[in-house]
């Protein structure tokens, strides 16, 4: 089935984390929040699926809650 | 502020004067409308087109003025064509169909949308036109009609619901009188008495933030066009919009946040320097100046008995969008033919239900977009405010960002794909076109449009070189008889040799077919009357 992949995908995890939490370095909580949605923004209409964005929605809010 | 004469706080663009009582003080009538706004006077325009006696009673003795609907969309131009009075409204309205968003002080659009993707259609994607221009010119064309009685001053003081009727109390100057009538529409506003009279449900949200609208007088050649901004130097961290009125009127639009004084913020000291903010260093004339906050409700249900709700008494949303009076124009749409075969004794009442399933779809619609409008324009959350931000930044540079720029998603026909008047397609029929439950699309003929051809107000069966016996009740237009010059008939209906269409009166798809029979048309039809 063509869902959301949630197997490991990258191959350098630690690289992209580090870069993921230095995005946010010198950032006040409203601009960090304002550049996590321009990311996220940018990876939806990369992956342009809707069924799977949606799919990946569902699953945020469930994991973080 | 404005030489506007005022009767009882609402401002008057023509004084009528009220009408005498009828000389019974027991009458009896077939239809009462109850409101003449646009959504009333359009329906009764459709009646009277259909022959049928109507008595609409206008609580005010005046036609009014003052900051209302301005924005009418291709539909209602459409609607207002088939009723003959849509080539009037445009040329007295600025006609547009492009709007453009900026953002901040940069003089370059950040998004640009075309309300008119499909060209070679008879009317444009918008026209702008004061709602007392709309309602002069329904009045005229109903003056010509002996069978409409429209009363000016006449206020609905009671209702009395009964199954097969409903009594209104009728106050005049000169006393109150009863009608008994067989259907009442309640096309009477926002605050509708009759909805508040019968107890009625009105659901929905209220949204915390105010507006200020600035109509203006002013000599100014910009293009016509929507503008809209986000966060402006004239209305820092707000937004603003501007519309091109006829008669050299701009209307001009700021959002002023939830806790001010609305009584100051209309005062023109006040109101001047955003006007000379957005526009510059011009001269200008108030016309009126008002604070709007808004809501998005709706019954739920617009059918009571024999009392029907259409317009603003039945669903509100916000102004952005331009889905009030658009959606309201909408209902009588539907409504008009259905009534009038309804009382024609042609179909069961319980047509008049399809009518509250599809102009529920409508609302809901309307209501959805208009909602996400106003979660853009106003965040309600830290989250949301970082996203309308992260959108507004990308957009400037990333084509992708811009279509999630939300100023308005404005206001387009609304398609009920489930309607239980439809006939769904052929099992095995591939189509592009134009699916049940959609809207007729325009396009050139050999002399005019196609709407012009559908305009009849009864079922059409559009073919192409399909041979069939004449159905009663259908209106049967083959393509070859109306001609398509330019083949964008056929293309738009995904036309073949053999196919047919069937559109109703409101020039909805009731079906549609690759090998049409004389019985599945009928069968539609019966459908499409309410006959299921």
């Amino acid at each position: 089935m063509a869902g959301l992949n949630l197997e490991p995908n990258i191959a350098r995890p630690d690289d992209i984390y580090d870069r993921l939490v230095a995005l946010h370095a010198g950032l006040d909580d409203t601009q960090s929040a304002v550049v996590n949605s321009k990311l996220v923004l940018l990876l939806a209409n990369h992956i342009g699926d809707e069924a799977i964005i949606r799919q990946a929605i569902a699953l945020a809010r469930e994991l973080g809650d | 502020m404005t030489a506007l004469e005022r009767i009882d706080g609402v401002p008057v663009w023509r004084a009528v004067g009220a009408t005498p009582g009828p000389s019974v003080a027991n009458e009896k009538a077939g239809v009462v409308i109850v409101g003449a706004g646009p959504v009333g006077l359009t329906m009764a325009l459709d009646l009277a087109r259909r022959g049928r006696p109507v008595t609409v009673l206008n609580q005010l003795a005046f036609v009014a003025a003052g900051s209302k609907a301005i924005c009418f969309a291709k539909r209602t131009l459409d609607v207002w064509d088939r009723l003959d009075v849509g080539e009037k409204m445009v040329a007295k309205g600025v006609s547009w169909n492009v709007g453009k968003v900026f953002h901040g002080g940069s003089g370059e659009p950040i998004y640009t949308f075309d309300m008119l993707p499909v060209k070679h259609q008879k009317m444009p994607g918008f026209i702008n036109l004061q709602q007392y221009h709309v309602e002069e010119i329904l009045l005229e064309a109903l003056a010509k009609f002996e069978c409409v009685d429209l009363r000016w001053g006449h206020q609905v003081v009671g209702v009395e619901p009964r199954d097969d009727s409903a009594t209104l109390q009728v106050r005049t100057d000169g006393g109150d009188y009863v009608i008994d009538a067989d259907w009442v529409l309640a096309c009477d506003g926002s605050r509708s008495p009759v909805r508040n009279m019968l107890g009625l449900d009105f659901q929905g949200r209220v949204f915390e933030d105010n507006f200020l609208i600035a109509d203006i007088r002013l000599k100014d050649k910009r293009p016509a066009e929507r503008w809209f901004w986000f966060d402006p130097p004239f209305n820092p961290g707000g937004s603003a919009l501007l519309h091109q009125q006829p008669d050299d009127v701009m209307r001009l639009d700021f959002q002023l946040g939830w806790n001010v004084d609305r009584e100051a913020c209309v005062r023109p000291e006040n109101v001047e320097p955003f006007v000379r903010g957005m526009l510059g260093d011009v001269a200008f004339e108030p016309e009126w100046y008002s604070v709007y906050t808004f809501q998005c409700r709706r019954m739920e249900s617009f059918v009571h008995g024999r009392v029907v709700f259409a317009g603003d008494s039945a669903h509100l949303v916000s102004p952005f969008g331009a889905r009030g009076c658009n959606g309201g124009v909408a209902d009588v749409d539907n409504l008009g033919w259905k009534l009038d075969l309804v009382l024609a004794g042609q179909a069961p009442e319980g047509l008049i239900a399809s009518f509250d399933y599809e102009a529920v779809v409508t609302a809901d619609e309307n209501i959805l977009n208009s909602t996400r409008s106003t979660d853009f324009m106003t965040p309600k959350s830290g989250a949301s405010q970082a996203f309308r931000s992260a959108v507004l930044d990308l957009a400037r540079s990333h084509s992708f960002a811009r279509p999630f720029v939300n100023s308005g998603r404005l206001s387009m026909a609304v398609a009920y794909p489930s309607s239980p008047l439809s006939t769904p397609d052929e099992s095995d029929a591939v189509w592009a076109g134009v699916a049940p439950g959609a809207v007729a699309l325009d396009a050139p003929v050999a002399n005019g449009w196609l709407l012009e051809a559908l305009a009849g107000g009864r079922f059409v069966l559009l073919h192409q070189d399909a041979s069939l016996d004449v159905t009663e009740g259908i209106t049967v237009l083959s393509l070859q008889a109306i001609g398509d010059p330019e083949g964008l008939v056929s293309a738009r209906y995904d036309l073949q040799p053999g196919s047919a269409y069937l559109i109703r009166p409101d020039q909805y798809v009731a079906a549609r077919w690759r090998r049409p029979t004389q019985a599945l048309v009928e069968a539609a039809l019966r459908k499409a009357m309410g006959k299921y």
